[in-house]
């Protein structure tokens, strides 16, 4: 665990960067630090590779001040990830990730096998390895600073806004691989971004700071969501936060049904039958085609181009109630679509039966309040 | 008689060709002069230039420096040490190290003041040590740079060293001067030809220098 203890940053200038923070990261999961720019999150995280040292306060890890071990063993034992990945562009992408194994005195063989295992971890081809940094496009010049950082097994790893300098699309892949990437390795990180929405994604729990370098809110995503402790974090949310909110509620719940679902090649009996306003016609395999109301289809003659759309399924249990929502909102029916792994229909679901669901997932997360927010203890609020 | 007329009259003259005042003994004084002067130029200019560039501290001590060693004539210093010291090879060394000194050292500084600051910042963070962060991180991308400093220096050496020859030392100086002095004008442009012969040759080295120590990635070619 690493425990910021009453922290103050003052800059030679008088600039008070970091305010008498006080934080505890627990071990093996992502800690994110949002906020503002200029807020001090920088230098927050900095202080914890002593890159800068406090002012006042303590910073300790395993219940060890940090002054206690020489800086550079301190560092090594901490992977550091930058914005724009800070790369060595006169090395080989491969050499760059062996960097600090070369530096801690493996051999040049056995730093390189781990190098290329690495790039492997975070989804590089192998056929990059001899390339140099200029030759990678942003978003693989930052998986390979992750790599770096990761070269030597640290338990910790600091970001930096890793993810701020590539587009949106990138950026939710390197997103997603990170995220991936500590399901398998299990690292202490803490992770700094000015991007509540990344913020939510990523963090296990999020420390919200606020201009001042003093520390708003420290709780997990779903309960800054849901409980946030002032205005500011509040409007620092944004106005959607209840929306946002849905993201942490599984849709499996979901009353579905298959009443209105009928294959392409269903008969004039079977399309009476339903009583419903709509029917989702899917193919022969059962993948959905589009809607279309009753009295539109004749049997033996149903064309896909004459149905409306269906918009974005949703696969119950690896989707929320967010993506759930988003379906029935975006269907030109107000009917959502779910289906399973394989793309076929399970059932449908209306924007009204989503809406219950939503309102019976609140009440049973505000009474259940400890379970739902998680680790309760931790959270802390600035005075 | 023009030039070329000069030139060729120079170099087809089979005495030129041996002996101690033939072009190769010259050639290779003068080279010998040039490598002593940017040697020691370098053992100064290269250390002081990456320490204060990686430190960021010293900066206008260099500018101030170059500057004053700049404004320094090359042949006043020569006469005026050969006065003092007497006649030998320290008055020639000395004015062709000042001389060397300022491009090697103030390029050198801004070679590594203009190095990206991430790549410092991350080798720092993952916990490399700062003379390591400054030969392996920093050097290795200001490198082109730096050679360019070197290059400047040694052409400007390369031309310079012909002053030697004042002081009664070989060189390819010896031609012009004696050339100069015997009104013998074929001597004094076959010496000035190969003074910039020698320069091309020294472009060459450079050329190949950066070829092979300069990375790819760096090259970014
Ligand atoms: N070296 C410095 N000297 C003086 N002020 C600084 C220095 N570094 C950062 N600051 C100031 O400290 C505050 C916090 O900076 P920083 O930690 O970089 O914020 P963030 O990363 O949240 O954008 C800002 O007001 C910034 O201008
Ligand atoms: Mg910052």
């Amino acid at each position: 665990m690493i425990r910021i203890d009453s922290v103050t940053k003052r800059y030679p200038d008088g600039t008070v960067a970091v305010d008498r923070l006080s934080l505890e990261i627990p071990d093996r999961s992502i800690t994110v630090l949002v906020g503002p720019s200029g807020c001090g999150k920088t230098t927050t995280l900095r202080m914890i590779n002593r890159m800068i040292e406090p002012t006042e306060g303590t910073i300790s890890l395993n219940g060890a001040d940090l002054q206690q071990q020489p800086v550079t063993t301190l560092r090594r034992s901490m992977g550091y990830v930058i914005q724009n990945a800070g790369l060595f562009q006169h090395r080989t992408i491969l050499d760059n990730i062996a960097t600090v194994p070369r530096m801690i005195g493996w051999g040049r063989r056995k730093s390189r096998e781990r190098a290329a295992e690495l790039m492997e971890r975070v989804g590089l081809d192998a056929s990059l390895a001899k390339r140099y940094p200029y030759q990678l496009s942003g978003g693989q010049q930052q998986r390979v600073g992750v790599a770096r950082a990761l070269a030597a097994d640290p338990p910790v790893l600091l970001m930096d806004e890793p993810f701020s300098a590539v587009d949106p699309v990138v950026r939710k892949g390197l997103q997603d691989e990170l995220l991936r990437i500590q399901d398998e390795l299990g690292k202490t990180i803490v992770f700094v971004t000015h991007d509540i929405d990344e913020a939510i994604k990523l963090g296990s729990t999020v420390a919200v700071m606020r201009t001042g370098g003093r520390l708003a809110q420290f709780a997990p995503p779903a309960e800054l969501l849901s409980n946030p402790v002032d205005d500011f974090v509040e409007d620092f949310l944004g106005a959607d936060r209840g929306i946002r909110r849905l993201s942490f509620f599984a849709s499996e719940g979901l009353e579905l049904t298959t009443d209105p679902v009928v294959r392409v090649d269903a008969t004039a009996e079977q399309l009476a039958a339903p009583d419903a306003p709509y029917l989702l016609v899917t193919d022969a395999e059962g993948r959905p085609l589009g809607w279309a109301e009753p009295g539109d289809l004749t049997a033996g003659d149903i064309v896909a181009e004459g149905l409306l759309p269906y918009g974005r399924p949703f696969v119950p249990g690896a989707d929320s109630l967010r993506a759930a929502l988003d379906c029935a909102v975006l269907s030109p029916t107000g009917w959502a679509v779910a289906v399973d792994a394989g793309g076929r229909v399970t059932g449908v679901v209306s924007q009204q039966a989503v809406g219950e669901a939503i309102r019976a997932a609140h009440s049973a997360a505000d009474t259940g309040d400890a379970r739902a927010v998680g680790p309760a203890d931790i959270a802390k609020v600035a005075p | 008689m023009n030039v070329l007329d000069f030139v060729n009259a120079f170099f087809s003259d089979s005495a030129q060709w041996h002996g101690y005042d033939g072009i190769p003994q010259r050639l290779l004084e003068h080279v010998q002069y040039t490598l002593m002067a940017l040697g020691i130029a370098a053992a100064i200019g290269l250390p002081v230039g990456l320490l204060t560039g990686h430190t960021g501290r010293g900066g206008n001590a260099v500018a101030f420096v170059a500057t004053a060693a700049r404004a320094l004539p090359s042949f006043g210093l020569l006469v005026l040490i050969a006065v003092v010291v007497g006649i030998g090879l320290l008055p020639v060394m000395i004015p062709l190290v000042v001389l060397a000194i300022p491009p090697i050292l103030v390029t050198t500084y801004e070679a590594v003041r203009s190095v990206d600051p991430a790549p410092v910042d991350a080798a720092r963070g993952m916990g490399m040590h700062e003379p390591d962060i400054l030969l392996r991180v920093e050097l290795p991308v200001a490198l082109p740079l730096v050679l360019s400093g070197l290059r400047s220096a040694a052409i400007q050496v390369v031309s310079t060293a012909t002053i030697a020859a004042y002081v009664s030392l070989g060189g390819i100086g010896r031609y012009i001067i004696d050339g100069l002095y015997q009104r013998d004008y074929e001597k004094v442009v076959g010496g000035a030809t190969l003074v910039a012969l020698l320069a091309l040759a020294t472009l060459a080295v450079f050329w190949a220098a950066e070829r092979l120590a300069v990375s790819p990635g760096v090259r970014r070619r």
